[in-house]
Formats: C-alpha cells, sequence, structure tokens
C-alpha cells in the first residue's frame, strides 16, 4: 500500500508492506520494520524498534487527528491511486469553501448577509450551546455565496452554515 | 433509615449519590428531561421518571413535577445534588410541607445565607472577620465614598443578591465611584431584581479557600479542613486541592472554628461549605456560605476518609454525627481537575456531541467521578462537567504526579475537552510552588499556547509526527471501513464505491 501523508506541514510518501512478523515501512524511503494491531476501535499499538506507542485515532466531520501518547496531529492521508478525487478538496484558497458546524447547537443569529464580502476570520453566524454563544468564521477571505443556517434552528457537527467563495 | 431517595439531578453527581445510596441498601428514583433518557444516572438507579423537556426550568427546575414523582415513587427523601434546586429554600420548604425529607439544611438556614447582607449582619453579631466594608446596601454615592475613604482604595462594589459576577464592580479611586455604583445598582436591578449594593476593601490577588462543615441535627457541627479553590476562570472552579499549600494546621484550626461559628449562627445542619477570601499576609475573611455538597467534595472524602454523602443521608435520617472534631484528621492530599466538554483550541467554547471513544485511567490513586460513557451523546443544553479526576497520594508532588499519569490515559473522541489544560497546570512552576490566587488562570492562559508547544523538545516531537504519520497509514490498513480520506468533500462516498481485499477477504473467511 502506498499513501501521500501530510502532517506538521510536511507530506511524506508512505510505504507499507505485509512481511515476516510484521511490516515493512518505508517512509519517505527509509525502511523501517514495524509491529501494529488495533485492540480495539480508533485504538492502534505500534512497534518500532522496540519502542512501543499507542496511537488513538481522532476522526470528526471535517479533519482527521492522531494522539500520540497526549499530544496531537492533525493528519491529511491520500491514496494516489484515488488522488484525482483529492484534488479540489486540497485547494485551500481557490474555490468555494464550506463553513461547517463544529458542534452541535442552535443557531442565535447571522452576522452577515448573502453575497456581501468577508475577511479571513470574519464571524458569519453565532452558534449557541451549553448557554454560550460561539461566532462561527469565515476560513478565508472572499464573498459569502450562500447561507443555509436559519436563525432559531438546530444545527449538527458538519452540517453546511455558509458557503464562501 | 430512609428506605428510598430520589435524586433530583443529572450527570456526575446524581451518579454518585446513586451510588452511595446503593452502598447503604437504599433504593434510589432518577428524574431525567427528554435529552437524558440515556444518561447515565437513568442506567444505574432502580427506578426512573421523566420529568419534561430539555430546558432546565421546564424540568430539573419544576419542584411540582419532582415532588409529584417522589409520591408516586414512594421516595422519603429527596437529594438535590449541587446547581439546579440544590439552594432553593422554597424547594426545601415544598419537601417539607409534602412531607419529604430534604437531605440539607432547613428553609431558615438556606434563606439567611441566600442574601449577601444578611448573611454579613448574621455573621457580624457572631464575630466572624470580613473583609472591611459595609454590612447593608449603601443608601447614597455620599456613604459608599465615606466607606471608601475609610477602608482604603481599591474597593469592591457587590449585589447583595449577586452571584457570578453580575453586579461587581472594582473602584480604584473616588472620581469612578458614583458611576460605578450607579451601573452596579442597574445591573443588580436588572439581574436578581434587587438594586441592593454594598461595598467591600478589595483584596489585591486573593485566594479562595473554603472549610467543609457538618452539622447534625443534635447540636453537633465539626468542621472537616480546608479546600484550595483558587484556580477559577469566569467565576468557575476548574482544579481544587486538600489541603491548601498555605494552610498549616494553626490556620487551619482558626479557620475551622470560625466556619463551625458561621453554621452555628445560621442554626445551620448537614453539610455546608463556609468561603473564605484569603490576602497575601494569610489574613482571612468571610465571603460566603454553599449551603449544599460541593462539587470539589472528594478532595475532602480523600483527605479525611469521611464519605460525605453517606453523612448526609445518614444525618438527613436523624442520626447523630459518629464522630467528634477530635476524630478528624488530614491525611496525605488530593487534587481534582474538573473535565468539561469545551475546546481549548477555541477560547474553552462548550463542545456538546457524541462520545466516539473514551479510554479512562484507573489505577493507584485515582478516583474518577464520571457521568459519561462511550457512544453516549453530550446534551446541549447543561453544564458542560462530564466527569472529575481526582488523584491522590501521601503529599502534594505525589497527588501530581499520579494526575499526570492519569491524565495521559484519560482520552476522549467526538468531542473536545478541557484535558490539555490540566496537563499543563500540573507542569507549570508557580502551581508546583503552590503559588495561587484567583488570578492565577487567566495569566497562565495568556501566556498562551505556543509557550507551552515550544517546551516539547523540537526533536522529540519530530519523531512523534513520523509516528502519526505511519500509524495513520496503519490504521487505513488494518481498518479500511473507517479510515482514509473519509470527511473530505466527495471522497466518502468516492472511498466507498472502492472494494476493498481487505474487507473482502475478511468477508469470505467469515463465510466458511
Amino acid at each position: 500500500m502506498v499513501y501521500e501523508v501530510i502532517v506538521g506541514g510536511k507530506t511524506h510518501r508512505l510505504e507499507l508492506e505485509k512481511a515476516a512478523g510484521g511490516w515493512e515501512c518505508r517512509l519517505d524511503g527509509q525502511l523501517v520494520h514495524i509491529d501494529a494491531v488495533i485492540p480495539r476501535r480508533d485504538v492502534l499499538s505500534l512497534l518500532v524498534d522496540g519502542h512501543a506507542y499507542e496511537i488513538k485515532r481522532e476522526q470528526t466531520a471535517t479533519d482527521l487527528h492522531m494522539w500520540v501518547g497526549s499530544t496531537r496531529f492533525a493528519v491529511e492521508l491520500r491514496d494516489p491511486r484515488s488522488l484525482r478525487s483529492c484534488q479540489h478538496a486540497a485547494g485551500d484558497e481557490k474555490g468555494p469553501r464550506k463553513i461547517l458546524a463544529p458542534m452541535p447547537g442552535r443557531v442565535v443569529r447571522l452576522l452577515v448577509a448573502e453575497n456581501s464580502e468577508v475577511e479571513a476570520g470574519q464571524g458569519i453566524v453565532v452558534v449557541e450551546a451549553m448557554k454560550m454563544q460561539n461566532e462561527i468564521k469565515s476560513p478565508k477571505k472572499g464573498v459569502v455565496k450562500k447561507i443555509s443556517a436559519t436563525p432559531g434552528a438546530a444545527v449538527n457537527p458538519g452540517d453546511v452554515l455558509a458557503v464562501v467563495e | 433509615m430512609f428506605k428510598k431517595i430520589l435524586i433530583a439531578n443529572r450527570g456526575e453527581i446524581a451518579v454518585r449519590v446513586i451510588r452511595a445510596c446503593r452502598e447503604m441498601g437504599i433504593a434510589t428514583v432518577a428524574v431525567y428531561s427528554d435529552v437524558d433518557r440515556a444518561a447515565l444516572h437513568v442506567r444505574k438507579s432502580d427506578e426512573a421518571y421523566p420529568i419534561g423537556p430539555a430546558t432546565a426550568s421546564e424540568s430539573y427546575l419544576r419542584m411540582d413535577k419532582i415532588l409529584d414523582v417522589a409520591k408516586r415513587s414512594g421516595a422519603e427523601a429527596i437529594h438535590p445534588g449541587y446547581g439546579f434546586l440544590s439552594e432553593n429554600a422554597k424547594f426545601a420548604q415544598a419537601c417539607a410541607d409534602a412531607g419529604v425529607k430534604f437531605i440539607g439544611p432547613t428553609p431558615y438556614s438556606m434563606n439567611l445565607m441566600g442574601s449577601k447582607t444578611s448573611a454579613r449582619q448574621q455573621m457580624e453579631k457572631a464575630g466572624v472577620p470580613f473583609v472591611p466594608g459595609t454590612s447593608r446596601g449603601l443608601a447614597s454615592a455620599e456613604e459608599g465614598e465615606q466607606v471608601a475613604e475609610r477602608v482604603g482604595y481599591p474597593v469592591m462594589l457587590k449585589a447583595a443578591a449577586g452571584g457570578g459576577g453580575k453586579g461587581m464592580r472594582l473602584v480604584h479611586t473616588r472620581q469612578e465611584l458614583r458611576s460605578a455604583l450607579e451601573s452596579a445598582q442597574s445591573e443588580a436591578q436588572r439581574s436578581f431584581g434587587d438594586s441592593e449594593v454594598y461595598i467591600e476593601k478589595a483584596i489585591v490577588n486573593p485566594r479562595h479557600i473554603e472549610m467543609q462543615v457538618l452539622a447534625d441535627e443534635h447540636g453537633n457541627t465539626v468542621w472537616l479542613g480546608e479546600r484550595e479553590c483558587s484556580i477559577q476562570r469566569r467565576h468557575q472552579k476548574v482544579l481544587e486541592e486538600a489541603p491548601s499549600p498555605i494552610v498549616d494546621a494553626d490556620m487551619r484550626r482558626r479557620m475551622g472554628e470560625v466556619a463551625v461559628k458561621v453554621a452555628q449562627a445560621a442554626n445551620y445542619t448537614n453539610a455546608g461549605t463556609v468561603e473564605f477570601l484569603v490576602d497575601q499576609q494569610k489574613n482571612f475573611y468571610f465571603l460566603e456560605m454553599n449551603t449544599r455538597l460541593q462539587v470539589e467534595h472528594p478532595v475532602t472524602e480523600l483527605t479525611t476518609g469521611f464519605d460525605l454523602v453517606h453523612l448526609q443521608i445518614r444525618i438527613a435520617s436523624g442520626e447523630k454525627l459518629p464522630f467528634r472534631q477530635s476524630d478528624v484528621a488530614i491525611r496525605g492530599h488530593a487534587i481534582e481537575c474538573r473535565i468539561y466538554a469545551e475546546d481549548p483550541d477555541n477560547n474553552y467554547f462548550p463542545s456538546p456531541g457524541k462520545i466516539t471513544v473514551l479510554l479512562q485511567p484507573s489505577g493507584p490513586g485515582i478516583r474518577r467521578d464520571s457521568g459519561m460513557y462511550e457512544g453516549w451523546n453530550v446534551p446541549m443544553d447543561y453544564d458542560p462537567l462530564l466527569a472529575k479526576l481526582i488523584g491522590y497520594g501521601t503529599d502534594r508532588q505525589q497527588a501530581i504526579m499520579r494526575l499526570e499519569r492519569a491524565l495521559y490515559e484519560y482520552f476522549v473522541a467526538g468531542i473536545k475537552t478541557n484535558i490539555s489544560l490540566f496537563q499543563r497546570i500540573l507542569c507549570d512552576a508557580d502551581f508546583q510552588a503552590g503559588k495561587l490566587d484567583t488570578g492565577y488562570l487567566d495569566r497562565l492562559l495568556a501566556k498562551g499556547n505556543q509557550a507551552a508547544r515550544s517546551s516539547a523538545p523540537e526533536k522529540e516531537r519530530a519523531t512523534l509526527e513520523t509516528i502519526a504519520a505511519i500509524a495513520a497509514g496503519m490504521f487505513a490498513v488494518l481498518d479500511p471501513a473507517s479510515s482514509a480520506s473519509k470527511g473530505k468533500d466527495g471522497n466518502a462516498a468516492g472511498a466507498a464505491k472502492i472494494p476493498s481485499n481487505w474487507k473482502q477477504k475478511g468477508r469470505a473467511e467469515g463465510l466458511r
């Protein structure tokens, strides 16, 4: 299996091949022998050169994190065989960006109107949860193409609140 | 002794009380709102009844519905937990009128302590030390200026009916006083329907230290040692410990004696907490009395060996305290971390939702009082407290080390928690030296995450990054069904269409 892994802003090429007593792992060409088991869902026990690591996987509607011990890493994993389908997701600054609800809550009010110009970091929608109000901000500078959030409505994590292009 | 107790609460404290009841052979009755049907306290109780919609004012705060459940189920007593109706004198009175024992103080004591000025007048008569100031609401700005002149600036204006920082103003000079008083009065009127505001000398960088008391209904009152609660944010406690790093045996005895005096002056019964402000010279001043079981009661239980909920129930059933003041000894050190559903990367904003993975710590010196479980959907309607993790050791340093170890084992996914905040606090030099005051946490957070991150050695971080990359690949290989580029726009559907050899192989083997 060959993957492209982005972690800490760097892209690595990762090759994994089943071998006797574990896996042959080539990270950017460098060979290490590893052993890996999944003792329970979202937990991986990894042995590298006698060093033992417990890694936890956290997947949300928007991203993927690996926790090595208690350090968290944002990770993007791509399968080069299906790279084509990934490309539009990779174009960060270009194209439309959906603004997703990060947690369940209730839409309190809208801070901008459709078709208005916004700066990166500008508040778009206010969502309330556990009696606290949270401004959901625009990830980029652009124009608000669409607002799907309506005041008073309940939202779930991953729901599209607005689209900025 | 009671045969059946209703718990008028939810979350970890409801589970805590249910456990005590089961230990004592008492049947339990839970109540729950629509969004709490699958909550842990409902699962753990002997009986459970719905009391209405998610909104607390239509369920957990509805005295009539709760008393109706008590009547229907035949519960002889009600434990209110903390929050909700726990400090509501009207509810305590309604319980008495319905012939159900309220496990807590009498409505008289609750009313007395409920108003800060009436509490202050009563306590002044009993000779309790106060922050210098007035015991009555200010009649005029002139009176305020005179008092401020006498006690010295800075001064604090406080609403008599206040709480949570509302109707409070810090005043540094005479020029600011008049407008600050006006705005405090109008804020107090808006928030509490009562514009009474009094004045106190402001204590600079105070500590917040409280004393646990227990009183039976036969006139016996004891103190059980202090808790240091200076680590707060938005007037919300985050981490508490017992004993306080600055309180020695003599100061503890003096604070304890004052706390007992406070309780006796209010004819107090059951468990209560007397809060003090402590200045830099270790002078302590009475602040208020909390007429309920506190969130942080476990640190007192661990350092005294007494079970406060057992004792609350025994006192309420009419028993005498089973020990005397001279039997109370403080042993070891305990620290509690309040695990909140909050996002550290988003200014500790609440983070409700489904808990997808939960790995919980255990082992020597660790107590975990929790209301959550894997697969539970944390509702967005209530306080974000999920669980309390308490570390106990022979001394403060060992308690810290055990907590650090336990926090390393603790993992919650699906929602965000403040677990990483405790990892920062516990390794902070000021915390380790016991240099705490109520401004401590804001100062620590102002240092920013950056400082905390750069402390991790660069080389170690690079190694961990490598491990994270390999792990992401191994997850994808070993558990392809729920992996790889899932979640990115359009990819989840695309990936699902590609047949996985591993999955097919697995299925084929499963068919044999």
